[in-house]
């Protein structure tokens, strides 16, 4: 039973963080545009850089 | 290394050099921004530009936002600076994303967060039922449930939202919708098992709950963002379609303005060939205007000063000078604008399937919820176990499936339209256009490609043709036009004739040298006496209007060239195929009546009607309407725009003129009439799909309302049938996008 003790927060967490995480990202616009970041992650310039 | 980016500020585009506070944002939407390559094609296009801070485009949305420094280029530098690139942009003046992309965000964020409740409590709850069968204690259950109590109660609290204030909005106007009983059964769910959860029994239902408002958070997201992907998409087209002005100063400079920024009382110069883009009087200039978006009369109408022109219609053969009027000084204009009013009054009154569903659904449940109580309290058990079981009736009747049923269903036909070149915007547009049995066309634009064609070019000799369109070429006149094409088509080789004139409303004229007085126009303007030249020209001189004459020199016979407005290539088929669908085919056109005639017989209409005006297409609806037929409209002209606001549903041609497809409930793209069948097929299939949701929906309710009312649902059995049913509703509703479409009766 002690085991639950620890597995229970365990898993709690980890399903936490991934829920914050996907939170994130959509709150900095990265489901915007899913058929233009396909290609962004082809191309191999820095961000930032506009050249 | 001095200032780093975090990704946040990479994604909005920010840069270290420029704070965004001091930037203007421009929004432009692309025509064809089409792949990846476009994309980098523009971000370096015109982040190479003076004065750009920051460029982003965006695929999905055929989008691209740019911040512009202060002092930086105008709009019209960064479109033509596109146009240099190959792209056809607009700007998006009024765009309104971020508060649709705020929804969309809303809702995704509420079913994030009921994602990860239901996950968590389906894990605490397998536990305990896994527990049922081997050596789970009492004190391990009792904590299982109050840690789900601990996860579910805010989850509901914040994802339930959307359907509590929906709820609550119905209620306070005294109505029942779908969201009454969801958000009963959610909260009662909630409310019974954290009860139970206090006293230490079984009966623990959060993870039904939360995961009834997961499920109906997914139909509602798709439904959602489809629908802001469909405005967006209509949105775009709208941009590309309005367009610049050059509007003269005091000390007549001229300035290219966008057509919003034009305001009445500004003097606005319109180039031949130009689209006017402001409704104005002309205050200087006679040209031949093409007006077929407004009247749907092909033939051109010679304008001179003191005539009033109106946004969308073409000045074909001489600039004008226009003084910007507003649109409520004008008379066609403020009677389109009452019509549609008037028009639309009556369509907001229709009710949705799931809505007129709901209004029977939720009072029944209701009621048996109400019958179940009294019945366990008449066989004299307490007041506990009765209220238990009346509760159990409402979580198990809460209508997951028949709320997702029709969601959908729309989200699959939408989605599936939209690749067809079809963008629904109405919400209840396709449910609409189900219940369609009339097919109500328009014909300038809309059965017809609105641009004439020659008709009797056999009877044309080649050198004739070569000679007529050796001058046309000089013109932008539609006819003009199709004689240029005619002789392309025939292969001719013609060069451009120098020193050609246009005499607006007459034709063109060449004198080379000692007054060879060539001519291509109007039988007057050719001189044309019917004793001596119809003969040549083998054709009548009917009306006149839909004739161009051609004579190579005075004393040479006068040649007939006649034209028609050609259908668009399938419309005939089109029209058998609405007809095989067991729809009656109208033709309704502003055009003259012999232009009409022939246009019907040759689509393959029986009935139509010429020469009305927009309240005499509207009375026409009238009438069609009070002899209970359910009309689909299809138009492109502003002269529609009433029409199609009137119409039980209605499409627009992309050519449409702004209001037009405003007032529609959806845009047809390409140039064939083919998605209009699609859609009505689909439409109908649509229909026929929600109800065999329905049907799964209530079957379920019969199997196992029974069972709740008997007292005997377990958190398994409720789970389970929750489950399955929304998933058997949902796959049902997605075999709409392999299905064939062929419209049946």
């Amino acid at each position: 039973m002690t085991a639950l003790a620890w597995l229970i927060p365990a898993a709690l967490v980890l399903g936490g963080l991934g829920l914050v995480a996907f939170l994130w990202a959509l709150s900095s616009g990265q489901f915007e545009d899913l058929d233009g970041a396909a290609y962004r992650a082809l191309e191999d310039r820095e961000p930032g850089d506009r050249s | 290394m001095g200032i780093t980016l975090t990704d946040r500020q990479v994604l909005a585009g920010a840069t270290p050099a420029a704070p965004p506070t001091d930037l203007s944002h421009v929004m432009l939407a692309v025509e064809n921004l089409n792949c990846g390559g476009c994309m980098r094609r523009i971000e370096r296009k015109l982040s190479g530009v003076d004065g750009v801070a920051a460029v982003r485009t965006n695929l999905s949305a055929k989008r691209v936002a740019v911040s512009v420094a202060p002092g930086g280029p105008g709009v019209e530098t960064l479109i033509a600076e596109l146009a240099q690139e190959g792209f056809r942009a607009a700007e998006l003046a009024h765009h309104d994303t971020t508060a649709k992309n705020c929804a969309d965000r809303d809702l995704l964020r509420r079913l994030a967060v009921a994602g990860f409740a239901t996950a968590n409590i389906m894990l605490l709850s397998v536990s305990v039922w896994a527990g049922i069968a081997s050596d789970m204690g009492p004190e391990t259950k009792t904590l299982f449930h109050w840690l789900s109590a601990l996860i579910a109660v805010p989850a509901v609290a914040y994802a339930g939202q959307p359907f509590f204030s929906s709820a609550l909005s119905a209620l306070s106007v005294r109505r029942l919708n779908m969201d009454v009983p969801i958000s009963l059964g959610v909260l009662l769910a909630a409310g019974m098992s954290l009860w139970q959860t206090v006293r230490g029994t079984d009966h623990v239902f959060f993870d039904a709950s939360v995961s009834l408002v997961f499920f109906l958070l997914i139909g509602r997201y798709l439904d959602q963002s489809l629908r802001s992907r469909a405005s967006g998409a209509a949105e775009n087209l709208l941009g590309l379609k309005a367009g610049f002005a050059t509007v003269l100063g005091a000390d007549g400079a001229g300035e290219r303005l966008p057509a919003r920024m034009i305001e009445p009382g500004m003097r606005v110069l319109v180039a031949a060939g130009e689209r006017i883009a402001v409704d104005g009087r002309i205050v200087s200039g006679t040209s031949d205007i093409d007006e077929q978006l407004m009247t749907g009369e092909t033939v051109p109408r010679t304008v001179s000063v003191g005539d009033n022109v109106y946004a969308g219609t073409i000045a074909l053969t001489a600039p004008i000078e226009v003084v910007a009027t507003k649109a409520d000084d004008d008379t066609l204009l403020s009677e389109i604008a009452r019509l549609m009013a008037a028009a639309e009054q009556s369509r907001s009154r229709y009710v949705r399937l799931a809505d007129r569903a709901a209004r029977i659904y939720a009072p029944l449940v209701h009621i048996l919820g109400m019958v179940t109580f009294l019945g366990w309290m008449a066989l004299g058990s307490g007041v506990e176990t009765a209220l238990l079981a009346a509760i159990a009736v409402l979580i198990i009747t809460c209508p997951c499936a028949l709320a997702l049923a029709v969601p959908a269903v729309q989200v699959a036909a939408t989605s599936r339209l939209f690749s067809h070149g079809v963008i629904v915007t109405a919400a209840d547009g396709l449910e609409r256009m189900a219940e369609v049995d009339t097919l109500v066309l328009d014909k300038t634009g809309t059965l017809t490609r609105g641009e004439p064609t020659l008709t009797n070019g056999a009877d044309i000799a080649d050198v004739d043709l070569a000679a007529a369109a050796a001058l046309a070429v000089n013109s932008r006149h539609p006819y003009s036009l199709a004689v240029v094409r005619a002789a392309g088509a025939r292969g001719l080789v013609f060069s451009p004739a120098a020193g050609v004139a246009e005499t607006p409303g007459a034709g063109l004229s060449r004198d080379a040298g000692s007054g060879t007085g060539e001519r291509l126009g109007s039988a007057e303007w050719c001189g044309v006496d019917a004793s001596r030249d119809t003969i040549v020209a083998g054709a009548a001189a009917d009306d006149g209007a839909s004739t161009l004459w051609y004579r190579a020199a005075p004393d040479a016979p006068a040649i007939a060239f006649r034209f028609e407005d050609g259908l668009r290539a399938d419309a005939a088929k089109a029209v058998a195929a609405a007809r095989a669908g067991g729809l009656e085919v109208l033709l309704l056109s502003g055009d003259r009546t012999r232009t009409v005639a022939s246009a019907a017989a040759a689509a393959g209409i029986a009935e139509w009607k010429a020469r009305l005006k927009p309240d005499d297409k509207i009375a026409e609806l009238a009438r069609l309407k009070a002899a209970g037929r359910r009309v689909l409209m299809v138009g492109d002209g502003l002269n529609d725009a009433p029409a199609l606001a009137a119409a039980h549903a209605s499409l627009a041609m992309a050519e449409a003129a702004a209001i037009s497809q405003i007032a529609a409930d959806g845009v047809v793209q390409g140039q064939l009439l083919a998605p209009v069948i699609d859609t009505l097929a689909m439409a109908r299939r649509a229909r026929r799909m929600s109800l065999a949701n329905f049907a799964i929906a209530i079957t379920y309710n019969v199997i196992f309302v029974p069972v709740a009312m008997a007292g005997l649902v377990t958190p398994l059995i409720a789970a389970i049938a929750m489950s399955a049913s929304s998933i058997a509703v949902t796959a049902n509703a997605l075999r709409l996008r392999t299905v064939t479409l062929r419209l049946e009766q």
